[in-house]
């Protein structure tokens, strides 16, 4: 049972083919899965915010499903991940924290298998159509560079003044081309969730 | 004979529970595809365009195909479609009428009942755009119920010498429809607009 009032869900999956007219083979995938939802809390200032931690508890399940489901792979075959939230302006930033930070992860790591990495987020104030940037990491070692990127994401009408728009974003690949050096994904070892 | 050069492709699929007013069981459900394409003509003009028509015509009926395999829904679940272009700096506004046919006719060739004329948008615009592609019903065009438009664009497309193809396809009517008109229960389904 979920207790989110999700008045939509968007899943977006880029593929890309071509980076500067290179072919790249296989293509490298990237898919956001977002929720929009009613801000219980909007209007007014809650100190106790224990209802949006487990909206995202459930939300970190639902959409970290459904992005490894758009891309069509198993859950170990994912490699990076991302969060972000937008919230309308009748709420609060600390909404987007309460939703992002405690609980969501836990779910996400099922979805993904293992997950070691810290979970990169962005968050914001916004209006309809706000683009929303989240940035992107390796999800066993953050310090990975192929797998630094960002994905933006945007839904032309949200979040209203009493929603918020939670965005998580799965991998099965780094950037088209890396080619700046650091920690290559071959070498990490997945242990300490930074190398 | 040009060729078709794609160097992205976006799928994405939304699920509408409601918009304020009651919560559907069943989502409402809206699915675009774009690709992003090498616009053989950019730069210059050239007088004789249509060859690029038909090799346009595979990626058409692959874009729909996949798009339908996305939204999880049979051909025949579909109801509402619609296509659109927006065209680079580079090149000039003729060029996205080459998706006309392409685009169309490949959607009718997958869609069950599809006896209405897409409809359809383009314009010339910048990496970034947005083009908002118009729905109607796939099988009468006057059904008012699902008269609607999606909002599509990438944000590192088109560039000077792209094209950007898209797609669109709704599994039913608008979330909280009731501004009255035709409706779909009323389809003669015999010309295409009734």
């Amino acid at each position: 049972m979920i207790t989110a009032k999700i008045r939509k869900i968007s899943t977006v999956v880029e593929e890309i083919h071509q980076e500067i007219g290179k072919e790249i083979s296989p293509t490298t995938r990237r898919a956001a899965a977002i929720a929009v939802i009613e801000n219980p809390f909007a209007g007014k200032y809650n100190e106790d915010l224990e209802g949006l931690m487990v909206i995202g508890e459930e939300l970190g399940k639902l959409l970290g499903e459904r992005a490894v489901a758009a891309l069509g792979i198993e859950p170990s075959q994912a490699e990076g991940y991302g969060k972000g939230a937008i919230v309308g302006e009748n709420g609060e930033l600390e909404h987007a924290a309460a939703i992002l930070h405690p609980r969501l992860g836990g779910p996400l790591r099922v979805a993904v298998e293992k997950g070691a990495a810290l979970v990169p987020s962005s968050k914001k104030m916004g209006g309809l159509g706000s683009p929303l940037d989240v940035p992107l990491g390796h999800k066993d070692a953050a310090y990975v560079r192929s797998h630094f990127d960002a994905m933006e994401v945007r839904i032309n009408d949200a979040p209203r003044a009493n929603e918020i728009l939670v965005a998580i974003v799965v991998t099965d690949s780094g950037r088209p081309l890396p080619r700046v050096g650091g920690l290559e994904a071959k070498d990490a070892k997945g242990e300490d969730g930074l190398r | 004979m040009p060729e078709v050069i794609v160097r992205k492709t976006i799928v994405s699929v939304e699920d509408i529970f409601h918009e304020g007013g009651p919560v559907s069981q069943k989502p409402h459900r809206r699915g675009a595809i774009a690709a992003v394409i090498h616009n053989p003509y950019a730069g210059r003009y050239v007088e004789e365009i249509t060859p690029f028509i038909e090799d346009l015509k595979p990626l058409g009926l692959k874009m729909a195909q996949d798009l339908i395999a996305a939204m999880g829904a049979k051909p025949s679940q579909i109801e509402g479609y619609g296509k659109g272009a927006i065209v680079g700096s580079g090149g000039e506004l003729e060029h996205g009428a080459l998706w006309h046919a392409p685009g169309g006719y490949s959607m009718r060739e997958v869609v069950e009942n599809s006896k209405a004329i897409v409809a359809s948008t383009k314009k010339v615009g910048a990496v970034g755009s947005r083009l908002d592609v118009p729905v109607t019903h796939a099988n009468a065009s006057y059904v008012r119920s699902h008269f609607d438009s999606i909002e599509v664009g990438i944000n590192d497309a088109p560039r000077a010498d792209e094209m950007l193809v898209i797609l669109v396809m709704t599994t039913g009517s608008r979330i909280h429809s009731r501004s009255g008109g035709m409706l779909a229960s009323e389809i003669k389904g015999e010309d295409g607009l009734k």
